[in-house]
């Protein structure tokens, strides 16, 4: 199933899936399932309904836990079970406690009521500090985490920093908001005026608001909305409100695109210009995509690689001429032939 | 037998509280418990069918009270006197009770009607406001025919009181005990063995689907609000005899404790809101008993809030509806 | 918006568009006409009749802190979405920090103006605090929570006695001062053009975080949290910035009430209070910071003056059963009343943004119904 490759380099993998599995309560809905995307490369999901593909892309995108297994985009394992989530709030109390004991012991040493205040309210700011860097996760606090062993699978907002935009099955565009402003949403990682920056609204915050308009616009163009900035999301056609879910979703500029089923409910010219679109994601901005799709069509014309899921299970795994005619595939979709 | 080990658990922890509170504050803890119990069936209730919380339903309650209050007084123009006749009592009691809770039940399918049908696929905020805005009514209502001040309610049941264990009981207080359980088991009945009560339920599960099968939503809804402000009706009857003096505040902070309740014992599940009512009484009633009446508001609220960032589930977590 | 707006047709389209694009000069400009009318406009009957001119000055520099109380909430309810019942709890935070901070009580006399920075900063405290624990809850769940909040408040202030000397209150509050005019009971102009000021300042930049990254961020939000989510906002900070920059807007409020009244007390801060305001900022127009603005004067007038001389009036004139009621008492029912007629027929409000209008009104769509944000797990 892996393509030959030479004794050189490990394919570039730009997201892999390792034993990935997913119970809720008693019932599995994704059991050990293993999936790499090569950078570049369009991968799809595909199988009957129920197979668990949204529930697998919902593990990938930090919506929720996995109940073991992990995900590594572009080398770094963000999600996974959660590790000794519990020790999380020891640390934040920690230095607070420590200060308050060597505050105790001064106090006990000198007596002076100064030094237990001073020390109190160091101990008091030190907390706040602690519950801030939980809230905000800079770097270096994520670091002291990984050293202290814990592991906090990586939620939705986070993984958009990863590189990773997706869209909807069923349409979550901003409804009332126009098209440009939800894909100004879309850029919202990529933006860095702050609420002070707002406020005082520094000449900073103007540029980067100009900024972002004209590379929104760009965007809409790219899916083919160009002119619409202005359209109100709950008053487009069905056709347009899914392109604009991928300007959206190109806002954050990914690395890797998933898109649930984005020609649900299209007619064959919709398909295919959406078709076209991904194509052009892959070759004109290097993407690489993950698509869920039930349009068979779809799934044989721009996949590189096609993954079967059936039950929860990877029943099969390969290109599109392999799945084509792989039994176990077929069987799956048609049911057994009649003996 | 599958009652048995519930029923156990039940008498276990009654026998605990009466242990915590001694004999005169058990007395209490039971009538308060029952109310909370009775009014946070109601707030379960409609919340597991349509998602609401129906604000104005502590001020159901409070209506109730002062209407059984109307009852008594004028139109069966008794004075503040016990009947000694058992057979005039039980009339009595009869005619105040259910006509309390038909009334009552009335007026809950009015509000129902002309304030939060109109806003059922509204966004969620409207019906949210609109619940407050009717919880003010009622209250400016009930002052503009009653004024502000306590009102005293006529104490119509005898005081015979029952020797137990080094204290008394009231015979009123196991009267009222024994309505809220006779009500609450009724409820149970009705949602589990009637085909009325599988609509309710089959409407708070998924509501297109219960219409798909022919359910009359609106009219499963109605009957959901009548139930809920009858019970919030009998309350109010249990309330006036039993605390003696109504005021046109009191739906506000009763009403947020029985909410508690309702959460406190997983919304949406009917037993839970019985066990919830039982305990925030119980909390109430200790804190007042270790001298901290004044802090009772803050400790319920805090419970509240404890439940529901920690385990919005509640203790019994779902059943009348699930929802994510 | 930072995209130049479309310019409409007609002969307002370009002053619209001329205020559209000066937001903060054109906000200036018209509070400092609105600040200089008002006091001209009372000296005319029937205004001018029913009161002096020092009242109406003073009552509204009182209204004032009514439409600073209902902008903040305009900016947790109206533009975040996060329902708070409990808002009047911010309000008191800012209070007693000025109570605590500039009075006979504690023995501090720290001027009112950095005083007026500290409140509005214990309040973006403590919207961050009470805001915490509210994060993960939805719509009916965080009211209810936010309710709490609005009570214990109050409580603790009441019955922590020993600190806040419970239901009397901290008396001998000082009035502000500058360097050449001390502020004080019997003149309400310097109270007047105070909050004027600091309400031009505040709309500002209510109007500046609406066009800004974050003000999108909180539209996203309130739109749909998991779509906000993932499209890269950190849902957390995003919702506690809203409570914080909220409540700091009621710290304002309440250390400038504070001073004007010289006495805190915890009945100040009950259930009423957060409802009012939450009644100003829907009745006015959620999401509108001029609307929320002429909502909160409207009610406060309303409150002040129209119910007295309504009933003054019906005295006077003897109407037979309308002289009996004394309508300041049920101004409430008239709140929920107007408040359920409200929802009922005009739900976004007397002016409310045009974004609001288009939500409270869809028109149902065969097209791609865009489902409420139920958890789409698994779908």
């Amino acid at each position: 199933m892996t393509a030959a490759v030479s004794a050189a380099a490990p394919p570039d993998y730009i997201l892999q899936a390792q034993k990935v599995t997913k119970r809720f309560g008693g019932l599995v809905a994704v059991r050990d399932v293993d999936l790499e995307i090569v950078r570049g490369s369009i991968v799809s999901l595909i199988g009957p309904n129920g197979a668990g593909k949204t529930t697998f892309f919902n593990v990938i995108v930090g919506i929720l836990d996995p109940t073991s297994g992990h995900v590594r985009i572009g080398g770094q394992s963000l999600i996974g079970r959660p590790v000794r989530a519990w020790l999380e709030p020891v640390v934040w109390f920690t230095p607070a406690v420590v200060i308050a004991l060597l505050t105790a012991l001064l106090f006990a040493v000198t007596g002076t009521p100064a030094v237990a205040a001073l020390g109190g309210a160091i101990a008091l700011f030190g907390l706040a500090a602690m519950f801030l860097a939980a809230i905000i996760r800079p770097r270096r606090y994520v670091a002291l985490l990984t050293q202290a062993g814990i592991f906090r699978s990586a939620k939705p907002n986070e993984m958009v920093h990863a590189g990773i935009g997706r869209t909807f099955q069923n349409i979550r565009l901003f409804a009332n908001m126009t098209a440009l402003e939800n894909v100004l949403v879309g850029m919202h990682t990529k933006l860095h005026a702050n609420a002070l920056d707002a406020l005082l609204s520094t000449p900073r915050a103007r540029a980067e608001e100009v900024r972002a308009a004209a590379r929104a616009e760009e965007l809409l163009a790219l899916v083919g909305l160009a002119g619409s900035g202005d359209v109100v999301a709950r008053n487009m056609p069905y056709g347009d409100q899914r392109r604009l879910e991928v300007a959206r979703a190109l806002g954050s500029d990914p690395t890797l695109l998933l898109l649930d089923e984005p020609t649900a409910g299209m007619n064959p010219r919709e398909t295919a210009d959406m078709m076209t679109l991904i194509n052009r994601l892959r070759t004109d901005l290097g993407l690489s995509v993950l698509l869920i799709e039930h349009d068979m069509r779809v799934v044989m014309g721009i996949s590189d690689r096609i993954f079967v899921l059936d039950h929860g299970e990877l029943i099969a795994v390969g290109t599109p001429a392999e799945i084509r005619t792989n039994p176990k595939v077929i069987e799956a979709y048609l049911g057994k032939p009649p003996e | 037998m599958r009652v048995l080990r519930p029923a156990a658990v039940v008498i276990g922890a009654l026998v605990v509280a009466f242990a915590i509170l001694g004999i005169q504050q058990f007395e209490n803890f039971l009538t308060l418990g029952a109310i909370y119990a009775l009014v946070a069936l109601g707030y379960t209730m409609v919340y597991g069918i349509i998602e609401l919380i129906n604000f104005a339903h502590g001020d159901v309650f409070m209506v109730s009270a002062f209407l059984s209050m109307w009852i008594i007084t004028v139109p069966l123009g008794l004075a503040d006197r016990p009947i000694d006749n058992p057979l005039q009592l039980t009339a009595v009691l009869v005619i105040v009770v259910l006509a309390t809770m038909v009334f009552m039940g009335c007026i809950g399918v009015i509000i129902e009607r002309f304030a939060y049908r109109p806003l059922r696929h509204a966004p969620r905020l409207a019906p949210l406001i609109t619940a407050i805005g009717v919880s003010f009514i009622l209250q400016n209502i009930i002052q503009a025919i009653f004024s502000t001040s306590p009102i005293s309610v006529p104490q119509i049941f005898p005081k015979t009181k029952f020797e137990i264990l080094g204290g008394s009981i009231g015979a009123l207080n196991i009267f009222m005990v024994v309505v809220a359980i006779v009500l609450m088991v009724a409820l149970q009945l009705f949602i589990s063995r009637t085909r009325l009560g599988r609509a309710m339920r089959s409407t708070a599960q998924d509501r297109e689907a219960a219409e798909l099968m022919g359910v009359d939503i609106n009219q499963t809804i109605a009957i959901t609000f009548f139930i809920a402000a009858a019970l919030a009706g009998s309350a109010g009857v249990i309330q006036g005899q039993y605390f003696g003096s109504i005021q046109y505040n009191l739906g506000f902070f009763a009403g947020l404790k029985a909410f508690t309740a309702a959460v406190l014992g997983g919304i949406g599940n009917t037993t839970g809101a019985a066990i919830g009512g039982f305990v925030i009484a119980f909390i109430e009633v200790f804190a007042a008993q270790v001298g901290l009446a004044r802090w009772s508001e803050v400790a319920v609220f805090t419970v509240l809030i404890l439940v529901l960032v920690f385990r919005p589930s509640g203790i019994l977590g779902q059943a009348l509806g699930e929802r994510a | 918006m930072s995209a130049p707006p479309a310019v409409r047709n007609g002969s307002s389209g370009g002053l619209v568009a001329l205020i559209r694009a000066h937001r903060s000069i054109s906000v200036l400009v018209g509070w400092a006409l609105v600040g200089a009318l008002l006091p001209f406009i009372v000296l005319v009957p029937p205004f001018s009749t029913f009161q002096a001119q020092s009242l109406w000055i003073g009552g509204f520099a009182n209204s004032g802190v009514f439409i600073l109380l209902a902008l903040g909430l305009n900016i947790v309810v109206g533009l975040a979405g996060l329902l708070d019942l409990g808002y009047a709890a911010f309000f008191a935070i800012g209070s007693y920090t000025y109570a605590f901070g500039a009075s006979s009580f504690t023995g501090l006399h720290v001027p009112f103006w950095p005083m007026l920075l500290v409140g509005a900063f214990a309040a973006a405290t403590f919207g961050i605090l009470l805001g915490a624990p509210t994060l993960r809850l939805r719509g009916d769940y965080l009211a209810i929570v936010t309710l709490g909040f609005g009570e214990i408040v109050p409580a603790v202030f009441l019955n922590a006695d020993t600190y806040t000397r419970g239901t009397n209150g901290i008396g001998g509050v000082a009035q502000p001062a500058l360097p050449f005019l001390q502020f004080n009971f019997s003149d309400p102009v310097p109270f007047y053009v105070t909050m004027v000021a600091i309400l031009a300042v505040v709309m500002v930049f209510v109007y500046r975080l609406q066009g800004s990254r974050l003000g999108r961020a909180w539209m996203a939000v309130r739109e749909d949290e998991l779509a906000a989510a993932s499209s890269g906002v950190n849902t957390v900070t995003t919702k506690l910035l809203a409570f914080a920059l909220g409540a700091s807007t009621a710290g304002l409020a309440g250390v400038f009430n504070a001073s004007k009244l010289g006495i805190v007390s915890p009945d100040q801060f009950g259930f009423a209070v957060s409802f009012t305001v939450l009644a100003m900022v829907v009745l006015g127009g959620m999401g509108n910071a001029w609307g929320v603005a002429i909502g909160a004067f409207t009610l406060y007038e309303i409150q002040s003056v129209v119910l007295k001389g309504l009933n003054q009036f019906f005295q006077q004139v003897q109407v037979p059963f309308l002289d009996t009621i004394d309508f300041v008492q049920y101004q409430f029912l008239l709140y929920g009343l107007a408040l359920v007629a409200m929802m009922l027929l005009r739900p976004e409000g007397l002016f409310p943004s045009r974004r609001r209008q288009r939500e409270l009104h869809q028109v149902s769509e065969d097209v791609a119904d865009v489902p409420p944000p139920t958890a789409a797990l698994g779908d």
